[in-house]
């Protein structure tokens, strides 16, 4: 089973072209990362996939990306509908100045989830599978800003969590993070692979090798290889894979 | 030789201060001197009658109750109609148009519609409020003229606290499948929400001190009327009821007392101003 399947996409900002004819499958509930150099089009992907680049105006797009079976840029999908089946967790955690409650609540609400004893559920059960409960179950009120940075990724994800998705994107979510509070987020993803697909940009390969099942490399905005990630890793078929993930640049 | 050139930084930079300080010093001063010499001169002139009643020439005294409500009346329909006007412009102006000429235009209209002398303002209201659309002098055609008179402190505060909130927040709402709208009334809105009550506080401000504006638009009229009748008839704020005691009626005592009476009020809103703001900001942090 296929989450995703991409076709012959292409991508240019302005008139810059950021991806080459990515075809891509990303498998249902497994971990794929993405890896590459700065400036590879790894990011610019993985915003393809909820249709983040549509905030940037001089995007332009060519080529399908299926979303179980359905075309996500055929003009009858709404962005924001598919927004809340690809949940997104971004580089640096963006909770916003609100409660840590309202921060969990704020998906739910925005697709019409008023009742309090549902909302107590969600955002309980959001804090679970983010691994936060615990630290923070007493005092739901305070701000979200007065977390730790570690904490606040959690909570992104946990807000992430909350609407349902079937998909969370993490872009780079670890970059910003101590090694312990880094260690707390894979170990989380891991668990989460159960009933999400996740697909993760990292710039860590330790990271890559850690937690994914799948691993696709970038490089000038083509997709040079894509493979399960011990075999990416191990015994790459382009030798410009074997180059990057034995360090030899980047 | 050390000690020399120490000595002689020592007193440039004495001298620099000593410049700075009489700097202050000065400005201290005069402010204090122009608010003693209107409290000194105004204060005594302050009865109960002068608050609570209207000029009467059969009974010969003087009032200013009318003027006091017309500056409130004024200060209501202006503000009814610019906040959302202005907020409006400034939400489409940041989330929405794509034209980044566009909102340069605007920006460069907006700014030249601030340095403009508010006489003129004046001029174009009584031409276009009540010569073209009819209305009589009074509190609805001095208000709308006063719309337009602030119409840029409240675009360009609103413009730059939207500014400030960071986009990471509205990717946050957005990623989660908010919609837009809904993305900036949670989101956005609450975020700028300080520098919006700023823009509004200073706008209130301008208002309550203009006269020039109001000269022909909104009138002379020292006469106590309900709001609804106010709207339509010649209705002087305290400006402009210093403006004619003072110069129509010689009566300098009488000015000195609307004068202490406006700066009163002016010290008010900035008090009330100081505090929304930092009970906001307070608020702010603790949800």
């Amino acid at each position: 089973m296929n989450t995703f399947e991409v076709v012959d996409l292409n991508l240019w900002y302005g008139s810059n072209q950021a991806l080459r004819d990515v075809r891509i499958d990303i498998p249902a509930n497994r971990v794929t990362a993405l890896i590459g150099p700065s400036g590879c089009g790894k990011s610019t992907f993985l915003r393809t996939l909820n249709r983040m680049n549509d905030l940037i105006s001089t995007v332009r797009i060519e080529g399908s990306v299926l979303f179980n079976g359905r075309d996500i840029y055929a003009p009858a999908t709404d962005a924001a509908e598919l927004r809340k089946h690809v949940g997104m967790v971004f580089q640096k955690a963006n909770p916003f100045p609100m409660s840590i409650y309202d921060n969990i609540a704020y998906g739910p609400r925005v697709h019409g989830m008023r009742r309090k004893s549902e909302l107590d559920t969600v955002v309980e059960d959001s804090l679970r599978r983010a691994a936060l409960w615990d630290e923070v179950s007493d005092r739901l009120k305070k701000s979200a800003l007065s977390l730790s940075g570690g904490q606040q990724q959690r909570l992104c994800i946990a807000r992430a969590l909350a609407v349902h998705p079937e998909v969370l994107l993490l872009d780079e979510s670890t970059s910003a993070l101590d090694p312990i509070s880094t260690g707390q987020i894979e170990e989380l993803v891991g668990e989460l692979k159960k009933d999400y697909t996740v697909v993760m940009v990292t710039h860590n390969m330790q990271q890559a090798v850690r937690v994914s099942d799948h691993a696709a490399f970038f490089l000038l905005g083509n997709l040079v290889e894509f493979a399960p990630t011990d075999k990416l890793f191990n015994n790459p078929d382009d030798p410009k894979t074997a180059d990057y993930v034995s360090g030899r640049f980047g | 030789m050390d000690a020399r050139i120490s000595k002689g930084r020592r007193m440039r930079d004495g001298m620099t201060k000593g410049l700075l300080y009489a700097s202050s010093l000065m400005v201290c001063l005069i402010l204090l001197f122009i608010i003693g010499y209107i409290f000194a001169r105004g204060v005594p002139g302050i009865t109960a009658e002068l608050l609570s009643t209207q000029s009467s020439y059969v009974r010969d005294t003087i009032g200013i109750l009318p003027n006091i409500l017309n500056t409130l009346y004024i200060v209501l329909v202006a503000m009814a109609v610019v906040i959302p006007l202005g907020v409006c412009a400034a939400v489409y102006l940041n989330e929405y148009a794509v034209s980044k000429r566009l909102v340069r235009l605007i920006g460069f209209a907006v700014e030249t519609l601030a340095g403009i002398p508010s006489v003129i303002f004046g001029l174009v209201g009584m031409l276009l409020f009540i010569q073209m659309l009819g209305l009589q002098a009074g509190i609805l055609a001095g208000g709308f003229t006063l719309v337009v008179m602030v119409l840029p402190t409240i675009l360009s505060n609103t413009l730059e606290s939207l500014k400030t909130v960071p986009d990471s927040y509205r990717e946050g709402a957005l990623a989660l499948g908010s919609g837009k709208w809904y993305m900036i009334r949670t989101v956005v809105l609450p975020n700028a929400i300080e520098g919006i009550v700023t823009g509004c506080i200073l706008a209130v401000g301008r208002i309550v001190g203009e006269s020039a504006a109001l000269l022909y638009t909104a009138g002379f009229g020292l006469v106590l009327h309900s709001f609804m009748t106010a709207l339509q008839s010649s209705s002087a704020t305290l400006t402009v009821a210093l403006y004619v005691y003072a110069t129509e009626r010689g009566q300098i005592g009488v000015a000195f007392s609307v004068a202490t009476v406006l700066l009163a009020i002016t010290l008010l809103l900035n008090v009330a101003a100081n505090i929304s703001a930092s009970k906001l900001n307070r608020k702010e942090k603790v949800r």
